[in-house]
């Protein structure tokens, strides 16, 4: 069943074209990579599904439901989350602060009865509280969760950046080369952590990467941009074999 | 008719200093993206350094030629004032160029307050509102029914001219062209072996002397006091952003449109003191509906 | 068991302790007028350093306007004692004209929340600015509350009792905003206002109470000055004054509560202090105004944190928040690794 998709999705950034008619159609349950080199405008894309920029043209089409023109908190709130290229923590917030606040749209309690500390926010706060502590602990973070996020290493900041995204329940996961500035090592538990997410939330994923090891190694399909245009599109085994890729993409890569 | 000459002239003439100060706000913005909150202050200084300068001037040197003492004392101003915005930029901006961005603007702010209070509570200087000696003596010409005298046609005069000037020195001058590829991208200009301390020293610099020119100027027609620099630096504030801060051109404009606001407000609202009122709201309509002011380049906000 | 009572209700029992003394010690002569009087402007400080610290602190925006908040929570207070309170009901209703003065202010916050949606940092400082001087500017024209030349008539209501529990209440109900989940939307907004939104913060509404709980608190403020001064007028409220507000920001520490309450009393009490200290050695108190822009420039640049800044009294934060042992470490199966 389809889950996302996008039509005919262009944006321009006053006169630079950044994506030039987007296409995807993402079945539920699917890992699928978009590769392509910098600049190519595969981090615009993850920000025309979100709402961070509103697509110049173009339908992107969640559950069903037309996204462009939502804001983003309720694109993240129905069931998209995403991480960034370059960790983007709450630094100076708590490990637990940095989980709590991804359960923004879950909570009922309104502003006043928060500000009373009625009987029904203590009970959520409890509740937000201890789901928070479990999601951590599925993570492996849960003995650092009064540390501010900016004492965690590189790899534990990515891992947190992870599961604050999934701490909003999503359906889809939008990863942004997570294994930007990673060492070999852990680029193998990034791709078990992935692996893992996956399974146990039962996602869909889509992933910019750079790392070649981790686009083969779990993508099952890929779609490869240049300069805003989708240049081609299909399984590892045939996006290796195109010469179109390798000229544009590969050739520069497989040595890095 | 005469009456809108008139005040038209008058317009000008306000417009024209207030486009002077705010083109300090403006290069300093551009430069650093920091909104000099100590500028107005800078230019009420630069107006008491011309006062106690010709003052002096004209005690010890009886006789000289007065255009001789307008263009010491101006040049005098401008010396000082340019003197003391270095010394405030390197003892309380540099160190916070690594900082977050608003703590500069605090500390801009500070400054601003600290110059005003201070002024007021220094003894030779105090509260009261003080007239200048007289520069130039005044003449007045009775041109069709509309008085226009020697002293707002130098304002006005003098002003354009060190406005050309200043435009020429940005868009012609390595100076200039070092400034505005600073204001382009702070990260790779060092690189290329351009100064940028010394070029943002030099920016404050001449955002201080052109005030100072308009500080002398501003101090030939009306009386002085440590409290101008809210009542025409934010003025001349409100003019840079009017104009889009950071945007030369824009400063010019948006000073001469405050000239009119100020000069028209009590032609058409029952009193002058709607002219506040009248300039912040100004000010906030813009700000809420464009940002970036009549001539500034919109901001592309890297997400 | 009554160790145990004792830990449970010593805050509330110190707290009422306190309100008798705020009775008592005036009253009988303990303190003299001019304590009282400090004491009055330490609280009313506090007020408005919290309601600052909640938009510039917290929130990470930057806000110089806030006295214009202050100043209409100041004269609606006023007129509805002057004007529509028989005098008979004033020491009555007067929680309820400080409310509304609070309330009003709110509105007003309300609609300085808009900008904060499409504008931030410089911009957004530079729409607080005029609005302060739209504020100023609007009551100097007024003529009908006095113009330029100000407002009086107001009874002295303000008394270190009234002063005491509106400070209370203030530092409670911004400790409970703060530590929900509103509260730690708002800070993840200073944090990274795109990577909050991306994570289902819903940030305009996070603004929206924000602004305007930071307005009503200024409000609050300010409806109790009036009632101290028994005089307002538009210069009260200037930039100056907003200066103030942000120096015991600043110098208590951005983010904290109990920096608030530290900044607010350091503050008040030094310049208090210097007022004294000037009066002995003969210096014109005019100095006095010097302080307050030399203290500002000298914290931005040697301590821009301020005495506490983002951390917290151990006995402001709720109970769930504290910090405690490490959770019992139940063997958890090894996750991708």
């Amino acid at each position: 069943m389809s889950l996302l998709q996008v039509e005919n999705m262009t944006h321009w950034f006053g006169g630079l074209r950044a994506v030039s008619e987007f296409n995807i159609d993402l079945n539920e349950g699917e890992l699928v990579a978009i590769i392509g080199p910098n600049g190519a405008g595969k981090t615009t894309v993850f920000n025309l599904i979100t709402g961070v920029y509103r697509p110049t043209e173009g339908k992107v089409v969640f559950q069903g439901k037309e996204l462009v023109g939502q804001p983003t908190h309720k694109i993240i709130a129905g069931g998209i989350a995403r991480t960034f290229q370059n960790i983007r923590l709450f630094r100076e917030l708590t490990v637990m602060d940095n989980i709590r606040i991804a359960n923004y749209a879950r909570v009922h309690s309104n502003p006043l009865a928060s500000m009373l500390r009625l009987p029904a926010f203590q009970r959520e706060e409890q509740e937000i509280y201890d789901r928070s502590l479990e999601f951590l602990a599925i993570f492996g973070l849960d003995g650092l969760y009064d540390q501010p996020a900016r004492n965690l290493p590189y790899g534990q900041q990515r891992r947190l950046e992870i599961a604050r995204a999934l701490a909003t329940s999503p359906k889809l996961l939008l990863l942004d080369e997570p294994a930007a500035g990673m060492n070999p090592a852990e680029i193998v538990q990034l791709i078990d952590l992935i692996l893992m997410v996956r399974k146990r939330f039962e996602l869909t994923i889509l992933l910019i990467e750079h790392q070649m090891r981790v686009v083969m190694g779990i993508a099952e399909r890929i779609k490869v941009l240049d300069f805003g245009q989708t240049i081609a599109e299909g399984t590892p085994r045939e996006i290796q074999n195109n010469p179109r890729v390798i000229e544009a993409y590969l050739g520069e890569e497989e040595t890095a | 008719m005469q009456f809108y000459i008139q005040q038209t002239l008058n317009a000008l003439q306000v417009g024209s200093v207030y486009a002077l100060i705010a083109l300090g706000y403006t290069m300093v913005y551009g430069i650093l993206t920091l909104i000099n909150f100590a500028h107005g202050d800078i230019f009420m200084i630069s107006c008491y350094v011309a006062f106690f300068f010709s003052t002096l001037v004209i005690s010890v040197l009886a006789g000289l030629p007065p255009l001789v003492v307008f263009v010491l004392t101006m040049l005098v101003s401008m010396f000082f004032t340019a003197l003391l915005a270095v010394v405030i930029e390197r003892l309380a901006y540099k160190p916070l160029r690594t900082a977050p961005r608003i703590s500069a603007v605090i500390t801009a702010l500070g400054i601003g307050l600290l110059l005003e209070n201070f002024m007021v509570a220094f003894k030779p200087v105090g509260p009261a509102p003080r007239f200048m000696p007289e520069l130039i003596p005044n003449v007045i010409y009775n041109i069709g029914g509309v008085a226009v005298s020697n002293i707002q046609i130098v304002i006005i005069v003098v002003s354009i001219v060190a406005m050309v000037i200043l435009d020429l020195i940005v868009r012609r001058t390595m100076v200039g062209m070092a400034m505005r590829a600073i204001s382009w991208d702070k990260f790779t200009v060092p690189l290329m072996g351009i100064p940028v301390d010394r070029i943002i020293s030099l920016t404050f610099a001449l955002g201080a002397s052109i005030a100072a020119v308009g500080g002398t100027l501003y101090g030939m027609a009306y009386t002085i006091d440590p409290y101008m620099g809210i009542r025409i630096g934010w003025w001349a504030f409100i003019s840079a952003v009017v104009g889009g801060i950071g945007n030369i051109r824009g400063a010019m404009l948006g000073g001469f449109i405050l000239g009119f606001v100020e000069i028209f407000t009590p032609v058409f609202l029952p009193a002058s003191t709607y002219r506040d009122f009248v300039a912040f709201s100004l000010l906030l309509v813009l700000l809420i509906f464009k940002p970036t002011g009549l001539l500034g380049r919109p901001m592309v906000q890297k997400v | 068991m009554i160790a145990k009572l004792w830990n449970r209700w010593k805050l509330q029992l110190i707290l009422l302790l306190v309100l008798v003394l705020t009775i008592l010690l005036p009253a009988v002569g303990v303190i003299d007028d001019y304590i009282n009087l400090v004491l009055k402007y330490i609280g009313i400080n506090i007020i408005l350093t919290i309601s600052l610290n909640l938009v510039n602190g917290y929130m990470g925006e930057f806000s110089v306007g806030h006295a214009g908040f202050m100043a209409v929570g100041a004269y609606t207070a006023s007129l509805l004692t002057v004007l529509v309170v028989p005098e008979a009901l004033n020491p009555f209703l007067f929680p309820l004209v400080i409310i509304a003065g609070g309330v009003v202010a709110g509105i007003f916050g309300l609609g300085l929340a808009f900008p904060s949606f499409r504008t931030r940092g410089d911009y957004l400082a530079i729409v607080t600015l005029a609005f302060n001087m739209i504020i100023k500017s609007a009551l100097e024209n007024i003529e009908a509350i006095g113009g330029p030349r100000g407002f009086m008539g107001m009874s002295k209501l303000t008394s270190l009792f009234w002063v005491f529990i509106w400070v209370v209440i203030t530092v409670w109900l911004a400790r409970n905003f703060i530590f929900s989940n509103y509260g730690r939307g708002v800070q993840s907004i200073r944090e990274d206002e795109t990577a909050a939104g991306l994570v289902s913060v819903n940030t305009r509404q996070a603004k929206v109470l924000t602004f305007v709980f930071s307005a009503f608190l200024a409000g609050i403020a300010g409806g109790l000055f009036a009632h101290e001064l028994q005089f307002i007028n538009p210069r009260s409220f200037t930039i100056a004054k907003s200066t103030d507000m942000l120096v015991m920001v600043y110098l208590g520490g951005i983010g904290s509560l109990g920096g608030s309450i530290l900044g607010a009393t350091t503050f008040t009490v030094v310049s208090e202090g210097l007022r004294s200290l000037l009066q002995v050695l003969g210096i014109s108190q005019e100095w006095r105004q010097v302080f307050a822009p030399l203290m500002l420039i000298l914290l931005m640049l040697f301590r821009p944190k301020g005495i506490m800044g983002l951390r917290e009294w151990r006995f402001l934060i709720p109970q769930l928040d504290r910090k405690k042992e490490p959770p019992a470490s139940k063997p958890q199966p090894e996750v991708a690794s």
